[in-house]
């Protein structure tokens, strides 16, 4: 019996991964939950979106590193991060002066939006491939770990290690800044309170003056800042793959779905829920279970509940769930 | 010019580029061009009848499909008599436990109230999950230990592998079943995500249980309901009646083999054609339609909107499933890695939006049309990238990328022709009527 050890080994393979995971999800699916409130469509664009964000970064940090720039310990990918903005932003305006534009002024259904999007994440896809490839690319650099495992433990003198990577602490940082602006952005300027009463009703908000087109705008010009945040930051921890990116599209409708689609809130909080269960449920938990039993009961199998390749199904159990028993999300989200 | 010369002279078009293709890089490569877009037909026949009919969002189509190619290796496949010997009653046992416990939690989600209901079910669900792993995993592994570089799963029932075209469908309407009966009460982009999961989930599951179809190390030689290329060169009658139209005994196997595919698959299409076609001019497809226009109208004339949406959504599956059965025979083996949703769903809607959605006639128009396309892309992007760029020095980074990016020109162009047929034309080549 050991606790100490149980608990540090629990933070090293459940607690901090899932955390950084958790927080990579929540600011895609706030992307995904901000266009649903004010566009009113699920944007299927979206994974390929942060893929075209991370790539155009990706492009930014190869430059600098060969002029010589480097963001000492933390990655450069983070002084490449608002240039990756900038080019998302214009591609998403692009995108819909171009295309979403026609079928908003038409009044299309909302599913003939979500085809449309299927369409525009061909596009992306493609243009992806186009300027990048499909390899696996690695970008972190700098510092690679704030603390090792072997530092861990020649601090504490425990035989279990915690190691903490840069980019997940940097990841849980930027994500909390990111949403800090985000809440702030939306609950006290201007703009932002006309976003939300726009969300509310669209009908009063447009009585009550607000310029519709500014308001879509800017949602744009948010959800390209944070897809691209959030890929470039999956990518640092993990890497860049166009076709994982595509991927990410469920976890991420999942945590949006789960939080209530629509409410900024509940997408972060669904983020966190998805992540933390995929890592519980996929972790093998004789580790930890070792320092818990007497030596007698210690677990012979791995005591992983489900093969780290079903996470999927893991999204999507919690989806169904949430679904079938709060159908509007934890938190209270829209329904059209 | 009037509706049936048009739609004619739209079908006439896909005949002129399969000519075309046939004249121009040879008849073997048409043929295949014709069987995969056969087969796409088809799939694009089983969403049209969801989306088109019903109105119902499935972006699921890959799951369905993997299934009917997971129906050929069990329907043709050689027995594993060792591996049943091994497991095989062990892994079923397990099976039977799994279903047995989500039944008993439904059941106990309908019979207690309150937090009685909560607790029992968690228990059931819980208990049963490691009942179901304690019994499950032994078989499994024994399974998969019995020659596992050449079998290591339970072999097929050694039928006609054409038998397994129906199974296919049978196992593709089985899980939409299950699917429709949690998803379809849904709104329609909740189905889509729900559809989109179960997908991944149906690949996922071919991947990692290796006792099922092998997983990741596939089923390779599986039979052909038509002669295959190599026995029929070893056959003295065939190599002597090729000689004497001409012809070489190479090139006459193989395309006599492709032709026999797509004689197979035209007879198919024409059954599940006629289908859908008297399908949608009955009283229940007018009822599907009136259904899908206005789902409250519908309701208020005494229809039954959830049990209509189940039934079509589990016949459409189940055609993508026969499709899917279809082209796991012409590839002659299993390979669930090669399964991706941009190309067996994404571009199965491509398909049914540029035809036509609600005209089953579009469908197949898509269908062949967008195979079409999606194969000749590449090599025409080539050539494009190699006239843009022949004004550039040989070997320049620009040439080497413009080159490069051709691979890639499909899904651009895929996406491009969605946008625009959306935009220009929403109704398709051949609209609803």
């Amino acid at each position: 019996m050991d606790f100490l050890n149980a608990i540090v080994a629990f933070a090293n393979f459940v607690f901090v991964p899932g955390l950084a995971y958790g927080a990579q999800l929540a600011i895609g699916a706030l992307g995904v939950t901000m266009i649903y409130g004010i566009l009113r469509f699920s944007n299927f664009a979206h994974g390929d979106t942060m893929a075209f964000g991370t790539a155009i970064t990706i492009m930014f940090t190869t430059a600098f590193i060969s002029m010589g720039i480097t963001f000492g310990p933390l990655p450069t990918a983070l002084l490449a991060l608002p240039f990756g903005i900038g080019a998302t932003i214009l591609l998403l305006l692009g995108t819909d002066w171009a295309v979403y534009k026609f079928y908003r002024e038409q009044k299309a259904k909302p599913v003939i939006l979500v085809i449309v999007s299927m369409g525009v994440m061909f596009v992306m896809n493609g243009i992806v491939r186009f300027i990048i490839g499909v390899r696996d690319i690695q970008f972190a650099d700098g510092e690679r770990f704030i603390i090792t495992a072997r530092e861990f433990k020649e601090m504490t003198g425990l035989e279990e290690g915690l190691a903490i990577k840069t980019t997940q602490a940097l990841t849980v940082v930027v994500a909390f800044i990111v949403m800090a602006l985000l809440f702030w952005f939306l609950n006290k300027t201007r703009t932002g309170k006309s976003m939300r009463a726009f969300s509310d009703n669209e009908d009063l908000a447009l009585l009550s003056g607000i310029n519709p087109d500014w308001v879509v705008k800017v949602t744009w010009m948010i959800v390209a800042a944070l897809a691209t945040t959030a890929g470039v930051l999956y990518g640092l921890d993990k890497s860049f793959k166009a076709f994982t990116y595509f991927q990410l599209l469920l976890p991420i409708f999942a945590a949006a779905i789960v939080g209530g689609l629509g409410n900024p809130l509940g997408a972060i909080a669904g983020g966190f829920v998805i992540a933390f269960s995929e890592v519980t449920i996929t972790y093998a938990w004789k580790k930890v279970l070792v320092y818990m039993m007497p030596e007698n009961l210690e677990p012979d199998g791995l005591v992983q509940l489900l093969s780290t390749d079903y996470k999927f199904a893991v999204s999507f159990a919690i989806l169904i769930i949430v679904l079938l028993f709060k159908p509007t999300g934890l938190f209270k989200g829209q329904s059209v | 010019m009037n509706t049936a010369v048009k739609d004619t002279a739209l079908f006439g078009v896909v005949a002129v580029l399969l000519i075309g293709t046939g004249i121009v890089q040879g008849w073997n490569s048409a043929l295949l061009i014709l069987n995969m877009g056969l087969i796409s037909a088809i799939m694009a026949l089983g969403v049209n009848l969801q989306w088109g009919f019903a109105g119902l969002f499935n972006i699921g189509v890959m799951g369905f499909v993997a299934l009917g190619g997971l129906a050929t290796v069990l329907v043709s496949s050689e027995p594993v008599p060792e591996a049943w010997q091994a497991g095989g009653l062990r892994i079923f046992a397990g099976l039977a436990l799994g279903a047995l416990t989500v039944v008993a939690a439904v059941k106990a989600q309908q019979h207690f109230k309150g937090r009685t209901k909560t607790i029992v079910t968690l228990v059931i669900l819980i208990g049963g999950f490691f009942l179901y792993r304690g019994v499950f995993d032994p078989g499994k592994e024994a399974v998969e230990a019995v020659n596992p570089a050449l079998t290591g799963y339970l072999g097929g029932l050694n039928l006609p592998i054409i038998l397994s075209w129906p199974v296919g469908g049978l196992l593709a309407a089985g899980a939409a079943w299950v699917i429709g009966k949690t998803a379809l009460g849904l709104r329609s982009d909740y189905l889509a995500i729900a559809t989109l999961g179960i997908a991944e989930i149906i690949i996922a599951v071919l991947k990692n249980e290796d006792w099922l179809a092998r997983g990741v190390k596939n089923v390779v030689g599986l039979d052909s309901p038509v002669p295959d290329a190599i026995s029929l060169q070893s056959d003295p009658a065939f190599v002597e009646r090729a000689l004497s139209f001409g012809l070489e005994p190479v090139v006459a196997s193989t395309l006599y083999n492709k032709a026999g595919y797509a004689i197979l698959f035209t007879i198919v299409l024409l059954i599940l054609l006629w289908l859908a076609q008297n399908a949608l001019k009955s009283p229940w497809g007018r009822m599907m339609r009136a259904i899908r226009d206005n789902e409250t109208a519908a309701e208020a004339m005494g229809k039954d909107v959830t049990a209509r949406h189940l039934q079509i959504f589990i016949l459409g599956s189940a055609i993508c499933g026969i499709a899917g059965a279809m082209m796991t025979t012409l590839d002659g083996q299993l390979t669930p890695g090669t399964y991706q949703p941009l190309r067996f769903t994404f571009l199965v809607w491509v398909m049914v939006i540029v035809g036509g959605s609600g005209n089953n006639f579009g469908a197949v128009l898509g269908g062949m049309l967008i195979w079409w396309l999606w194969v000749q892309v590449e090599p025409l992007g080539l050539g494009l990238m190699n006239i843009l760029s022949s004004g550039l020095e040989d070997g320049s980074d620009l040439k080497e990328r413009m080159i490069e990016s051709a691979a890639h020109m499909r899904l651009l162009t895929m996406g491009l022709v969605l946008l625009l047929v959306l935009r220009f034309s929403p109704r398709g080549l051949i609209p609803e009527r």
